[in-house]
């Protein structure tokens, strides 16, 4: 891949941690956390009742003006776009943990089988007549479970990288076919309603949704910042990471759940909106330069292509009908986000194969 | 570049040791060496089972459903048609039926094997062509935006729609300098499954009738299969099934690797090129007629190299007949294991197949597949 820069780096101590961080990595981050909340910005004015920025601000710090601007702002999009940050953020960083402990640039959290089980679960919660908390928790539920039995069917005699992720391959196949199956049991709203889910949606999110990712993340995120480290030793090697002190097998397990932790609250959030874990990674490592995916810059990166996902979604609808793709019925409908993402998804990985197309390694 | 430098060393590493630990070493010979002679009496055997327990199945599930009529009478309504209401029964639903299920998993089991030798990845799937996005799209695109309702219409366009899919992830693997590499081949996959997966969301999120008839179709099912469909299906699966074993010796010289296979003669892209036309076929037309039926093309190669070995010689006949075994036997598992109505094919295969699949990884330690 040509020269690497050399690794500049700044470093950060607080008592006996030290954080020592990349210094491009660090201006990724940083830029791309002000994107998205540029995006932010810009999503609480727009969408199918536009509203301008001064009253915008009125409505954030008095809660004063146009009733109907109060209420999109403050309840509606204020909300939904916080979700997206703090979703995106988590997911970029459950990808990093994945992809660093699989060795594998193609590795998400589906990969054990943690999404199709919370699919399994939410639609079961559905079809059962559940709101919105229940089926986050049905998600939550059946993705640890789906999780925890393959790690149990990969876990006699190590963990084993290629076997967990065959295992995980034919646990979601499994699941995949008994959603499926459910979802043709179910009546057509029920169907519909999990239909929305799975493809991942922020809409009709509230407060609610944003305090619980909020105070998981309080927990997840330092955690997995610090023990990111860790993982940069064990790229290593295992037997040169234990020659460093780093219990490899404790580091690799509490990594995993931090990483099936930090999927589990976003889909239990948003459902499982695809491509975010598997790109934000590869892209951020792709601008940063550095020589190993970070947690901090893939979270930064998760957070403002979330964003930028869900701006479009909102406007998306609109377009549509003016240009005449979908009925004006339709118009202020919103896409669902994950939508979109699946959409860019493809484009990213086509662009990524294109532009390899010139390179040597080809 | 780091992406594709990790991935494809680490799914070498699965290829090699699953070669390493074959029992057989048939591939490894020059094309010039036979295989002993017992080894092929005992493969030819096996086959000839196989070929038995086939035959009984295909009667089986003939006779098998809810309907209870005695196998003396289904097996008279098979020969002359005395216009009874078995013999209409047999002739209209479940005879079309068992061969729709026999085209369908020939043309899955082989399209599986031919696409784990293509990629050298043991775990590729057909559906890594972009297949079943592709077909899943046309029907979504025929019913949502054109309004068409007919089943044999749906079967062309979702046919359509697998080749077109297909097409477009060969053009975008094959665009590089070095050609359709395996690693490209299943990245172009990735993208155009993604993408198209995406349009199929936007268009099916708002329009409740045009989702009604995808969940049913995404199951995958042999259920009111017309006979004239099977006059469809058969000319499309019979000269992929043709082509496939044409193209077996090619293939196997590929496997060793792209100079080896160059040092052995083959034209290494054009047998890609057109491994890739014969998979389309055989899983476009496979998809088209029964929807995305998983786990066939995964599961059935890998068993058929455990025991035919990797000579795809062998390995396309042991496909061809082991794929309609399971194929057949979960669909006839299927229409009685419920009190009331059945159970789809495409359910009892993946809840047959996945734990067999990881029992299979579990017994040879993660390395043999």
């Amino acid at each position: 891949m040509g020269a690497r820069v050399p690794a500049r780096s700044v470093s950060a101590r607080v008592g006996r941690w030290s954080l020592r961080v990349h210094r491009r990595t660090a201006l990724l981050s940083a830029s791309a956390l002000l994107a998205a909340g540029a995006l932010l910005a810009v999503s609480l004015c727009t969408g199918s009742y536009p509203v301008a920025p001064s009253a915008v601000l009125r409505a954030l710090f008095h809660g004063t003006g146009d009733r109907l601007a109060v209420h999109f702002v403050n309840q509606e999009r204020l909300p939904q776009a916080l979700l997206a940050i703090l979703v995106g953020g988590a997911l970029g960083m459950s990808g990093a943990v994945f992809q660093n402990l699989s060795r594998n640039p193609l590795a998400s959290p589906d990969v054990i089988g943690f999404n199709s089980g919370a699919a399994t679960g939410a639609i079961l919660v559905l079809v059962l007549g559940g709101g919105a908390a229940p089926v986050a928790v049905g998600a939550i539920g059946g993705g640890l479970v789906a999780a925890t039995v393959v790690f149990l069917l990969a876990n006699s005699g190590g963990l084993h990288g290629v076997r967990l992720i065959l295992i995980g391959l034919g646990v979601t196949a499994m699941l995949g076919s008994v959603n499926s199956y459910l979802l043709t049991r179910s009546s057509l709203h029920d169907a519909q309603n999990a239909h929305i889910w799975l493809i991942g949606t922020l809409n009709g999110r509230s407060w609610g949704a944003v305090q619980t990712i909020a105070v998981a993340l309080a927990v997840l995120l330092p955690a997995t910042l610090l023990l990111g480290r860790q993982l940069r030793i064990l790229e290593m090697g295992d037997e040169l990471a234990q020659g460093l002190g780093v219990r490899v097998n404790l580091t690799r397990i509490a990594l995993t759940v931090l990483g099936v932790g930090l999927c589990g609250v976003a889909v239990a959030s948003a459902g499982p909106v695809p491509f975010i874990a598997l790109a934000a990674p590869q892209i951020a490592l792709m601008l940063s330069r550095s020589p190993g995916v970070s947690m901090l810059s893939a979270g930064a990166m998760g957070a403002a292509l979330l964003s930028g996902a869900h701006l479009f979604s909102g406007q998306a609808m609109g377009w549509f009908a003016a240009i005449g793709l979908v009925g004006e019925q339709q118009q202020d409908s919103q896409l669902p986000v994950g939508v979109t993402t699946a959409v860019l998804g493809g484009a990213y990985l086509a662009w990524a194969l294109f532009r390899r197309r010139r390179s040597t390694q080809g | 570049m780091r992406t594709e430098g990790t991935t494809s060393r680490m799914r070498r590493e699965v290829h090699d040791t699953a070669l390493a630990t074959e029992p057989s070493k048939s591939a490894v010979r020059g094309p010039g060496q036979r295989p002993t002679t017992t080894r092929t009496v005992l493969r030819g055997s096996g086959l000839l089972l196989l070929c038995t327990l086939l035959f009984l199945l295909v009667l089986l599930s003939i006779w098998v459903g809810t309907k209870g009529t005695s196998a003396a009478q289904v097996w008279h309504a098979l020969w002359r048609d005395d216009g009874s209401y078995t013999t209409d029964v047999v002739r209209q639903l479940r005879l079309p039926r068992t061969l729709v299920g026999l085209l369908v998993g020939a043309a899955l089991g082989v399209a599986g094997a031919l696409m784990q030798t293509l990629t050298r990845n043991p775990l590729a799937d057909p559906g890594l062509l972009g297949v079943n996005a592709g077909a899943s799209a046309a029907v979504v695109f025929a019913i949502g935006v054109f309004g068409l309702g007919d089943f044999i219409g749906l079967v062309w366009f979702s046919f359509l729609g697998a080749a077109a899919a297909a097409v477009a992830v060969y053009a975008l693997g094959a665009s590089g300098r070095a050609g359709p590499t395996p690693m490209r081949l299943t990245l172009a996959g990735a993208a155009v499954s993604a993408g198209l997966g995406g349009i199929i969301a936007g268009l099916t999120v708002f329009d409740a009738a045009t989702y009604d008839y995808l969940r049913f179709w995404m199951v995958g099912s042999l259920a009111g299969r017309k006979p004239e469909l099977v006059l469809d299906l058969a000319p499309f699966v019979l000269a992929g099934l043709l082509g496939a074993l044409l193209l077996a010796r090619s293939l196997n010289s590929i496997a060793l690797g792209d100079e080896l296979g160059k040092g052995l003669g083959v034209h290494i892209n054009r047998t890609r090129g057109l491994t890739v036309a014969v998979v389309t076929v055989l899983c476009g037309t496979a998809t088209a007629a029964a929807g995305p039926i998983g786990f066939v093309s995964l599961v059935v190669p890998l068993v058929s190299r455990w025991l035919a070995g990797p000579d795809l010689r062998w390995n396309l006949p042991y496909c061809m007949v082991l794929a309609p075994v399971l194929v057949l036997g979960a669909d006839t598992v299927g229409r009685v294991v419920l009190p009331e109505g059945e159970l789809e094919v495409g359910a009892v295969t993946a809840l047959v197949g996945a734990p067999v699949f990881i029992a299979m990884v579990r017994r040879r330690r993660g390395s043999a597949l």
